[in-house]
Protein backbone atom coordinates (compact mmCIF):
# COMPACT_ATOMS: atom_id res chain seq x y z
CA UNK A 1 0.00 0.00 0.00
CA UNK A 2 1.34 3.63 -0.81
CA UNK A 3 1.75 6.47 1.51
CA UNK A 4 -1.16 8.45 -0.42
CA UNK A 5 -3.42 5.42 -0.08
CA UNK A 6 -2.41 5.45 3.79
CA UNK A 7 -2.81 9.06 3.93
CA UNK A 8 -6.42 10.30 4.21
CA UNK A 9 -7.41 12.52 2.21
CA UNK A 10 -9.68 14.56 4.11
CA UNK A 11 -9.06 13.84 8.12
CA UNK A 12 -11.42 16.27 10.09
CA UNK A 13 -11.17 16.53 13.83
CA UNK A 14 -13.89 18.45 15.77
CA UNK A 15 -14.25 20.83 13.54
CA UNK A 16 -16.00 24.08 14.08
CA UNK A 17 -17.78 27.32 12.24
CA UNK A 18 -19.83 30.32 13.07
CA UNK A 19 -21.16 33.25 11.88
CA UNK A 20 -21.64 35.64 13.64
CA UNK A 21 -24.01 33.99 17.12
CA UNK A 22 -24.76 31.43 14.80
CA UNK A 23 -23.19 28.19 14.53
CA UNK A 24 -22.71 26.72 10.82
CA UNK A 25 -20.62 23.57 12.02
CA UNK A 26 -19.95 21.61 15.47
CA UNK A 27 -17.55 19.13 16.66
CA UNK A 28 -17.37 17.44 12.80
CA UNK A 29 -15.28 14.48 12.96
CA UNK A 30 -14.26 12.13 9.97
CA UNK A 31 -11.65 10.29 7.62
CA UNK A 32 -12.07 10.11 3.99
CA UNK A 33 -9.65 7.51 2.42
CA UNK A 34 -7.93 9.06 -1.20
CA UNK A 35 -10.07 7.97 -3.99
CA UNK A 36 -13.65 8.12 -2.11
CA UNK A 37 -16.73 9.73 -2.56
CA UNK A 38 -18.42 11.45 0.46
CA UNK A 39 -21.76 12.04 -0.08
CA UNK A 40 -23.02 15.17 2.13
CA UNK A 41 -26.78 15.20 2.96
CA UNK A 42 -28.93 17.44 4.95
CA UNK A 43 -31.39 20.43 4.23
CA UNK A 44 -31.04 23.62 3.65
CA UNK A 45 -28.72 25.83 6.09
CA UNK A 46 -27.38 22.51 7.57
CA UNK A 47 -23.36 23.66 6.89
CA UNK A 48 -22.66 21.16 3.71
CA UNK A 49 -21.57 24.68 1.41
CA UNK A 50 -19.58 26.40 4.86
CA UNK A 51 -18.19 22.22 4.96
CA UNK A 52 -17.25 22.70 1.17
CA UNK A 53 -15.30 26.02 1.17
CA UNK A 54 -13.38 24.99 4.42
CA UNK A 55 -12.05 21.85 2.78
CA UNK A 56 -11.32 24.74 -0.42
CA UNK A 57 -9.60 26.54 1.83
CA UNK A 58 -11.76 29.51 1.41
CA UNK A 59 -13.05 29.40 4.81
CA UNK A 60 -11.17 29.62 8.07
CA UNK A 61 -12.24 27.00 10.64
CA UNK A 62 -13.00 28.31 14.10
CA UNK A 63 -12.49 25.01 16.08
CA UNK A 64 -10.39 21.45 15.55
CA UNK A 65 -8.44 20.69 13.02
CA UNK A 66 -9.06 20.16 9.19
CA UNK A 67 -6.51 18.32 7.19
CA UNK A 68 -6.31 17.59 3.06
CA UNK A 69 -4.50 16.48 0.87
CA UNK A 70 -1.71 16.07 3.79
CA UNK A 71 -2.23 19.80 4.29
CA UNK A 72 -3.50 21.52 8.09
CA UNK A 73 -5.88 24.07 7.13
CA UNK A 74 -5.80 26.89 7.48
CA UNK A 75 -1.90 27.28 8.03
CA UNK A 76 -1.34 25.50 5.06
CA UNK A 77 -4.21 26.22 2.75
CA UNK A 78 -2.01 28.26 0.36
CA UNK A 79 -0.30 25.39 -0.78
CA UNK A 80 -3.58 23.74 -1.35
CA UNK A 81 -4.69 26.29 -4.16
CA UNK A 82 -4.39 24.26 -7.62
CA UNK A 83 -4.94 20.79 -6.08
CA UNK A 84 -8.91 21.40 -5.56
CA UNK A 85 -11.75 21.71 -7.98
CA UNK A 86 -14.91 23.55 -5.98
CA UNK A 87 -17.94 23.32 -8.30
CA UNK A 88 -20.44 25.33 -6.32
CA UNK A 89 -23.67 27.38 -6.00
CA UNK A 90 -21.61 30.09 -8.19
CA UNK A 91 -20.10 29.10 -11.33
CA UNK A 92 -17.01 31.42 -10.52
CA UNK A 93 -17.04 32.40 -14.05
CA UNK A 94 -17.24 36.03 -15.43
CA UNK A 95 -20.47 36.83 -17.59
CA UNK A 96 -19.56 39.14 -20.10
CA UNK A 97 -16.20 36.81 -21.22
CA UNK A 98 -17.41 33.99 -23.52
CA UNK A 99 -16.73 30.40 -21.79
CA UNK A 100 -13.81 30.00 -23.80
CA UNK A 101 -12.10 33.68 -22.43
CA UNK A 102 -12.80 31.99 -18.78
CA UNK A 103 -11.32 28.66 -19.39
CA UNK A 104 -8.13 30.78 -21.14
CA UNK A 105 -8.09 32.87 -18.52
CA UNK A 106 -8.47 30.13 -15.75
CA UNK A 107 -6.13 27.77 -17.25
CA UNK A 108 -3.50 30.69 -16.88
CA UNK A 109 -4.28 31.31 -13.92
CA UNK A 110 -3.26 27.14 -13.30
CA UNK A 111 -0.54 27.24 -16.41
CA UNK A 112 -2.39 24.59 -17.69
CA UNK A 113 -1.79 24.43 -21.42
CA UNK A 114 -5.21 26.26 -23.23
CA UNK A 115 -5.69 23.31 -25.93
CA UNK A 116 -7.32 21.47 -22.33
CA UNK A 117 -9.96 23.84 -22.35
CA UNK A 118 -10.71 23.49 -25.97
CA UNK A 119 -10.33 19.64 -25.39
CA UNK A 120 -13.31 20.29 -22.09
CA UNK A 121 -15.54 22.72 -23.73
CA UNK A 122 -16.37 19.63 -27.12
CA UNK A 123 -16.48 17.25 -24.26
CA UNK A 124 -19.30 18.89 -22.91
CA UNK A 125 -20.72 19.93 -26.26
CA UNK A 126 -20.24 23.91 -25.42
CA UNK A 127 -17.88 23.94 -28.69
CA UNK A 128 -20.11 25.72 -30.95
CA UNK A 129 -20.92 28.52 -28.47
CA UNK A 130 -17.94 29.14 -26.91
CA UNK A 131 -17.46 32.83 -28.29
CA UNK A 132 -20.81 33.58 -26.75
CA UNK A 133 -20.34 35.74 -23.73
CA UNK A 134 -21.85 33.69 -20.81
CA UNK A 135 -24.63 35.69 -20.34
CA UNK A 136 -26.52 35.15 -22.97
CA UNK A 137 -26.20 31.40 -22.39
CA UNK A 138 -28.97 29.25 -20.35
CA UNK A 139 -27.76 28.46 -16.77
CA UNK A 140 -27.53 24.54 -17.66
CA UNK A 141 -24.71 25.78 -20.13
CA UNK A 142 -23.32 27.96 -18.00
CA UNK A 143 -22.87 24.88 -15.67
CA UNK A 144 -21.20 23.06 -18.26
CA UNK A 145 -18.86 25.91 -18.52
CA UNK A 146 -18.75 25.75 -14.94
CA UNK A 147 -17.94 22.09 -14.80
CA UNK A 148 -14.92 22.44 -17.29
CA UNK A 149 -13.37 24.91 -15.14
CA UNK A 150 -13.79 22.69 -12.00
CA UNK A 151 -11.84 19.85 -13.50
CA UNK A 152 -9.33 22.05 -16.15
CA UNK A 153 -6.46 21.64 -13.80
CA UNK A 154 -6.80 18.12 -12.87
CA UNK A 155 -7.42 18.54 -9.38
CA UNK A 156 -7.09 15.35 -6.65
CA UNK A 157 -9.78 16.52 -4.60
CA UNK A 158 -13.68 17.85 -6.02
CA UNK A 159 -15.72 19.89 -4.17
CA UNK A 160 -19.13 19.50 -5.77
CA UNK A 161 -22.46 21.04 -4.53
CA UNK A 162 -25.84 20.19 -6.34
CA UNK A 163 -23.02 20.13 -9.51
CA UNK A 164 -25.87 18.62 -11.63
CA UNK A 165 -28.12 21.39 -10.95
CA UNK A 166 -29.75 22.82 -14.25
CA UNK A 167 -28.04 20.42 -16.36
CA UNK A 168 -30.41 18.58 -18.89
CA UNK A 169 -29.93 14.75 -18.89
CA UNK A 170 -27.11 14.80 -21.90
CA UNK A 171 -25.37 17.12 -20.77
CA UNK A 172 -25.43 15.28 -17.22
CA UNK A 173 -24.10 12.45 -19.27
CA UNK A 174 -21.21 14.57 -20.85
CA UNK A 175 -20.62 16.05 -16.97
CA UNK A 176 -20.19 12.26 -15.68
CA UNK A 177 -16.70 11.44 -16.89
CA UNK A 178 -15.88 14.44 -15.96
CA UNK A 179 -16.95 15.04 -12.57
CA UNK A 180 -18.69 11.56 -11.69
CA UNK A 181 -17.65 8.69 -9.34
CA UNK A 182 -15.77 6.86 -11.52
CA UNK A 183 -13.97 10.20 -12.93
CA UNK A 184 -10.30 9.82 -13.12
CA UNK A 185 -6.89 12.52 -13.00
CA UNK A 186 -5.96 12.45 -16.32
CA UNK A 187 -1.92 12.50 -15.49
CA UNK A 188 -2.02 9.11 -13.76
CA UNK A 189 -5.77 8.12 -13.87
CA UNK A 190 -6.29 7.66 -10.03
CA UNK A 191 -9.69 7.92 -9.46
CA UNK A 192 -10.30 11.47 -8.15
CA UNK A 193 -11.47 12.28 -4.14
CA UNK A 194 -14.98 13.19 -4.18
CA UNK A 195 -17.16 15.21 -1.68
CA UNK A 196 -20.90 15.68 -3.28
CA UNK A 197 -23.17 17.47 -1.74
CA UNK A 198 -26.96 16.74 -3.16
CA UNK A 199 -30.31 17.12 -2.27
CA UNK A 200 -31.30 13.61 -4.10
CA UNK A 201 -30.19 11.11 -0.89
CA UNK A 202 -30.71 8.41 -3.03
CA UNK A 203 -28.26 9.28 -6.14
CA UNK A 204 -25.69 10.67 -3.71
CA UNK A 205 -25.16 7.45 -1.57
CA UNK A 206 -25.50 5.36 -5.13
CA UNK A 207 -22.35 7.14 -5.48
CA UNK A 208 -20.58 7.64 -2.48
CA UNK A 209 -18.84 5.39 -0.55
CA UNK A 210 -19.11 6.99 2.81
CA UNK A 211 -22.03 9.28 4.23
CA UNK A 212 -22.39 12.32 6.23
CA UNK A 213 -25.98 13.60 7.11
CA UNK A 214 -25.68 17.43 9.22
CA UNK A 215 -28.85 19.39 10.21
CA UNK A 216 -28.27 22.61 11.97
CA UNK A 217 -24.50 22.22 11.38
CA UNK A 218 -24.23 18.87 13.77
CA UNK A 219 -23.54 15.35 12.16
CA UNK A 220 -26.63 13.19 12.49
CA UNK A 221 -25.22 10.52 10.83
CA UNK A 222 -21.49 9.17 9.60
CA UNK A 223 -21.45 5.98 8.26
CA UNK A 224 -20.35 3.28 5.02
CA UNK A 225 -23.69 3.78 2.43
CA UNK A 226 -24.39 0.55 2.00
CA UNK A 227 -25.24 0.98 6.06
CA UNK A 228 -27.36 4.07 5.60
CA UNK A 229 -31.29 3.24 6.20
CA UNK A 230 -33.95 4.99 4.41
CA UNK A 231 -35.44 6.39 8.10
CA UNK A 232 -31.96 8.04 9.06
CA UNK A 233 -31.82 9.81 5.46
CA UNK A 234 -35.49 11.17 6.55
CA UNK A 235 -34.45 12.24 9.56
CA UNK A 236 -32.06 14.20 8.42
CA UNK A 237 -34.74 16.83 6.72
CA UNK A 238 -37.69 16.39 9.14
CA UNK B 1 1.53 33.98 -19.66
CA UNK B 2 2.28 34.44 -15.99
CA UNK B 3 -0.55 35.03 -13.87
CA UNK B 4 -0.22 38.62 -13.84
CA UNK B 5 -0.15 39.17 -17.51
CA UNK B 6 -3.26 36.96 -17.02
CA UNK B 7 -5.50 38.65 -14.90
CA UNK B 8 -4.75 42.14 -16.60
CA UNK B 9 -5.67 40.80 -19.41
CA UNK B 10 -8.78 39.69 -18.50
CA UNK B 11 -9.21 42.97 -16.25
CA UNK B 12 -8.72 44.82 -20.05
CA UNK B 13 -11.17 42.14 -21.45
CA UNK B 14 -13.96 43.00 -19.43
CA UNK B 15 -13.21 46.78 -19.45
CA UNK B 16 -13.50 46.62 -22.97
CA UNK B 17 -16.80 44.40 -22.91
CA UNK B 18 -18.23 46.54 -20.32
CA UNK B 19 -17.37 50.07 -20.63
CA UNK B 20 -17.99 51.41 -17.08
CA UNK B 21 -14.87 52.51 -15.08
CA UNK B 22 -12.90 54.58 -18.41
CA UNK B 23 -15.60 56.23 -19.94
CA UNK B 24 -16.82 57.25 -16.72
CA UNK B 25 -13.48 58.75 -15.45
CA UNK B 26 -12.90 60.31 -18.82
CA UNK B 27 -16.28 62.27 -18.81
CA UNK B 28 -16.07 63.03 -15.18
CA UNK B 29 -12.68 65.04 -16.14
CA UNK B 30 -13.67 66.43 -19.30
CA UNK B 31 -17.14 67.50 -17.36
CA UNK B 32 -15.05 69.27 -14.51
CA UNK B 33 -12.68 71.06 -16.71
CA UNK B 34 -16.37 73.08 -18.45
CA UNK B 35 -17.32 73.08 -14.65
CA UNK B 36 -13.89 74.55 -14.05
CA UNK B 37 -14.26 76.85 -16.99
CA UNK B 38 -17.12 78.58 -16.50
CA UNK B 39 -17.10 78.22 -12.41
CA UNK B 40 -13.58 80.15 -11.58
CA UNK B 41 -14.71 82.45 -14.72
CA UNK B 42 -11.52 82.47 -16.10
CA UNK B 43 -10.69 82.21 -20.01
CA UNK B 44 -7.45 80.11 -18.88
CA UNK B 45 -5.21 79.11 -16.17
CA UNK B 46 -1.66 78.42 -15.60
CA UNK B 47 1.35 77.85 -13.03
CA UNK B 48 -0.10 76.43 -9.63
CA UNK B 49 -3.61 77.17 -9.94
CA UNK B 50 -3.48 75.16 -13.46
CA UNK B 51 -1.69 72.36 -11.77
CA UNK B 52 -3.93 72.24 -8.84
CA UNK B 53 -6.87 72.36 -11.22
CA UNK B 54 -5.91 69.22 -13.00
CA UNK B 55 -4.19 67.04 -10.67
CA UNK B 56 -7.86 67.62 -8.21
CA UNK B 57 -9.69 66.63 -11.12
CA UNK B 58 -7.53 63.68 -12.01
CA UNK B 59 -7.34 62.33 -8.25
CA UNK B 60 -11.52 62.19 -7.90
CA UNK B 61 -11.42 61.02 -11.75
CA UNK B 62 -9.41 57.93 -10.70
CA UNK B 63 -11.60 57.30 -7.40
CA UNK B 64 -14.80 56.38 -10.23
CA UNK B 65 -12.14 53.53 -11.74
CA UNK B 66 -10.99 52.60 -7.50
CA UNK B 67 -14.45 52.14 -6.89
CA UNK B 68 -14.82 49.54 -9.69
CA UNK B 69 -11.86 47.89 -9.73
CA UNK B 70 -12.39 44.56 -7.30
CA UNK B 71 -16.45 44.72 -8.65
CA UNK B 72 -16.37 41.73 -11.29
CA UNK B 73 -14.49 39.59 -8.38
CA UNK B 74 -16.93 40.48 -5.89
CA UNK B 75 -20.19 39.87 -7.72
CA UNK B 76 -18.80 37.05 -10.17
CA UNK B 77 -17.05 35.84 -7.18
CA UNK B 78 -13.77 36.19 -8.98
CA UNK B 79 -12.05 36.04 -5.95
CA UNK B 80 -12.73 32.34 -4.94
CA UNK B 81 -11.51 31.27 -7.92
CA UNK B 82 -8.16 33.09 -7.81
CA UNK B 83 -7.90 32.03 -4.23
CA UNK B 84 -8.29 27.81 -5.42
CA UNK B 85 -5.36 28.81 -8.19
CA UNK B 86 -1.89 28.48 -6.99
CA UNK B 87 -1.74 32.58 -7.38
CA UNK B 88 0.15 34.43 -4.68
CA UNK B 89 -2.03 37.79 -3.56
CA UNK B 90 1.03 39.67 -4.42
CA UNK B 91 0.34 38.43 -8.18
CA UNK B 92 -3.34 39.76 -7.55
CA UNK B 93 -1.87 43.28 -6.20
CA UNK B 94 0.44 43.27 -8.90
CA UNK B 95 -2.18 42.80 -11.73
CA UNK B 96 -5.14 45.02 -10.24
CA UNK B 97 -2.30 48.27 -10.17
CA UNK B 98 -1.49 47.96 -13.53
CA UNK B 99 -5.14 47.53 -14.45
CA UNK B 100 -5.64 50.58 -12.79
CA UNK B 101 -2.32 52.26 -14.42
CA UNK B 102 -3.52 51.58 -17.50
CA UNK B 103 -6.86 52.77 -17.12
CA UNK B 104 -5.45 56.12 -16.08
CA UNK B 105 -3.50 56.11 -18.68
CA UNK B 106 -6.28 55.78 -21.45
CA UNK B 107 -8.29 58.57 -19.29
CA UNK B 108 -5.15 60.83 -19.52
CA UNK B 109 -5.01 60.58 -23.18
CA UNK B 110 -8.05 62.37 -23.45
CA UNK B 111 -8.20 64.48 -20.32
CA UNK B 112 -4.95 66.03 -20.72
CA UNK B 113 -5.79 67.46 -24.44
CA UNK B 114 -9.25 68.29 -22.79
CA UNK B 115 -7.41 70.29 -19.75
CA UNK B 116 -5.58 72.13 -22.61
CA UNK B 117 -8.15 72.65 -24.46
CA UNK B 118 -10.51 73.59 -22.21
CA UNK B 119 -8.68 75.86 -19.33
CA UNK B 120 -4.68 75.72 -19.59
CA UNK B 121 -3.72 78.98 -20.55
CA UNK B 122 0.24 78.26 -21.93
CA UNK B 123 0.77 75.70 -24.86
CA UNK B 124 1.02 71.94 -23.39
CA UNK B 125 3.20 70.40 -26.08
CA UNK B 126 6.50 72.39 -24.65
CA UNK B 127 5.41 70.75 -20.87
CA UNK B 128 4.02 67.35 -22.35
CA UNK B 129 7.97 65.63 -21.47
CA UNK B 130 8.22 66.48 -18.25
CA UNK B 131 4.27 66.26 -17.32
CA UNK B 132 4.90 62.90 -18.85
CA UNK B 133 7.20 61.84 -15.75
CA UNK B 134 5.22 63.57 -13.32
CA UNK B 135 2.00 61.86 -14.48
CA UNK B 136 3.91 58.11 -14.98
CA UNK B 137 5.20 58.85 -11.23
CA UNK B 138 1.51 60.15 -9.36
CA UNK B 139 -0.18 57.65 -11.48
CA UNK B 140 1.82 55.00 -9.60
CA UNK B 141 1.04 55.83 -6.30
CA UNK B 142 -2.68 56.60 -7.41
CA UNK B 143 -2.98 52.86 -8.54
CA UNK B 144 -1.10 51.20 -5.91
CA UNK B 145 -3.12 52.93 -3.09
CA UNK B 146 -6.36 52.84 -5.08
CA UNK B 147 -5.98 48.65 -5.28
CA UNK B 148 -5.34 49.34 -1.73
CA UNK B 149 -8.69 50.89 -0.88
CA UNK B 150 -10.47 48.97 -3.48
CA UNK B 151 -9.39 45.41 -2.23
CA UNK B 152 -10.57 46.93 1.35
CA UNK B 153 -13.76 48.50 0.69
CA UNK B 154 -15.46 45.93 -1.80
CA UNK B 155 -16.05 43.87 1.10
CA UNK B 156 -17.98 46.57 2.35
CA UNK B 157 -21.36 47.95 1.84
CA UNK B 158 -20.83 51.19 1.50
CA UNK B 159 -17.89 50.75 -1.02
CA UNK B 160 -17.99 54.41 -2.66
CA UNK B 161 -18.02 55.87 0.92
CA UNK B 162 -15.29 53.77 1.60
CA UNK B 163 -13.17 54.46 -1.21
CA UNK B 164 -13.41 58.17 -0.81
CA UNK B 165 -12.80 57.78 3.18
CA UNK B 166 -9.44 55.89 2.65
CA UNK B 167 -8.45 56.99 -0.40
CA UNK B 168 -8.69 60.33 -0.53
CA UNK B 169 -6.75 61.17 2.80
CA UNK B 170 -3.59 58.17 1.20
CA UNK B 171 -3.68 60.25 -1.20
CA UNK B 172 -3.10 63.51 -0.39
CA UNK B 173 0.92 63.36 -0.89
CA UNK B 174 0.35 62.20 -4.24
CA UNK B 175 -1.81 65.21 -5.05
CA UNK B 176 0.57 67.57 -3.45
CA UNK B 177 3.78 66.11 -5.03
CA UNK B 178 2.21 65.95 -8.72
CA UNK B 179 0.50 69.43 -8.37
CA UNK B 180 4.16 71.04 -6.83
CA UNK B 181 5.67 69.52 -9.28
CA UNK B 182 3.68 69.99 -12.69
CA UNK B 183 3.20 73.85 -11.77
CA UNK B 184 6.50 75.38 -13.00
CA UNK B 185 5.82 73.19 -16.36
CA UNK B 186 2.48 74.78 -16.68
CA UNK B 187 3.50 78.74 -16.03
CA UNK B 188 2.88 81.08 -18.27
CA UNK B 189 6.16 82.21 -19.24
CA UNK B 190 6.71 78.65 -20.66
CA UNK B 191 7.67 75.25 -18.98
CA UNK B 192 10.78 75.56 -15.97
CA UNK B 193 12.38 72.72 -14.79
CA UNK B 194 11.26 70.02 -13.14
CA UNK B 195 11.37 70.26 -9.29
CA UNK B 196 13.52 66.72 -8.42
CA UNK B 197 12.65 67.34 -4.34
CA UNK B 198 8.89 66.49 -5.75
CA UNK B 199 9.51 64.21 -8.15
CA UNK B 200 11.46 62.48 -5.43
CA UNK B 201 8.75 63.07 -3.14
CA UNK B 202 6.18 60.77 -5.31
CA UNK B 203 8.97 58.05 -6.05
CA UNK B 204 9.44 57.78 -2.42
CA UNK B 205 5.74 57.86 -1.66
CA UNK B 206 5.45 55.34 -4.70
CA UNK B 207 7.93 52.70 -2.72
CA UNK B 208 6.75 53.01 0.14
CA UNK B 209 2.93 52.45 -0.32
CA UNK B 210 3.79 49.25 -2.57
CA UNK B 211 5.76 48.07 0.49
CA UNK B 212 2.55 48.50 2.31
CA UNK B 213 0.22 46.97 -0.21
CA UNK B 214 2.85 44.24 -0.33
CA UNK B 215 2.48 43.28 3.14
CA UNK B 216 -0.65 43.56 4.20
CA UNK B 217 -2.79 42.74 0.96
CA UNK B 218 -2.82 39.18 1.61
CA UNK B 219 -4.95 39.44 4.85
CA UNK B 220 -7.21 42.01 2.75
CA UNK B 221 -8.40 38.71 0.89
CA UNK B 222 -8.45 36.10 3.55
CA UNK B 223 -12.12 35.61 5.24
Amino acid sequence: MSAAETVPAIELSGLGRRYGERTALRDLSLKLPAGATLAVLGANGAGKTTLLRILAGLLRPHDGRARVLGLDLPREAPLLRGRVGLLGNEPLLYRDLSARENLRFHAGLHRVDPAQAEALLGQVGMDTRADEPLRALSRGMVQRVAVCRAVLHDPELLLLDEPLAHLDPAAADAAEPLIGPGSARRVDSAPRTRVAVSHDPGAAIADAQLVLGLRAGVRMLLGPADAISAEQIEGLYR
Amino acid sequence: MSAVSTLVRKDLLLELRKRESVPAMALFSLSAFVLFHFGINRSSVDGDLAAGLLWVTLLLASLLGVGRLFVAERDEEGFDAIRLAPVDASALLAAKSLSLLAFLAIVEVVAIPGFAILLLGPALLPALPGLLAVLALADIGIAVVGTLASALAVQTRARELIVALMGLPLLVPVALGAARASAPLLQAGGPGALPGRWLGLLGLYDLVFALVAYAVFDYLLDD
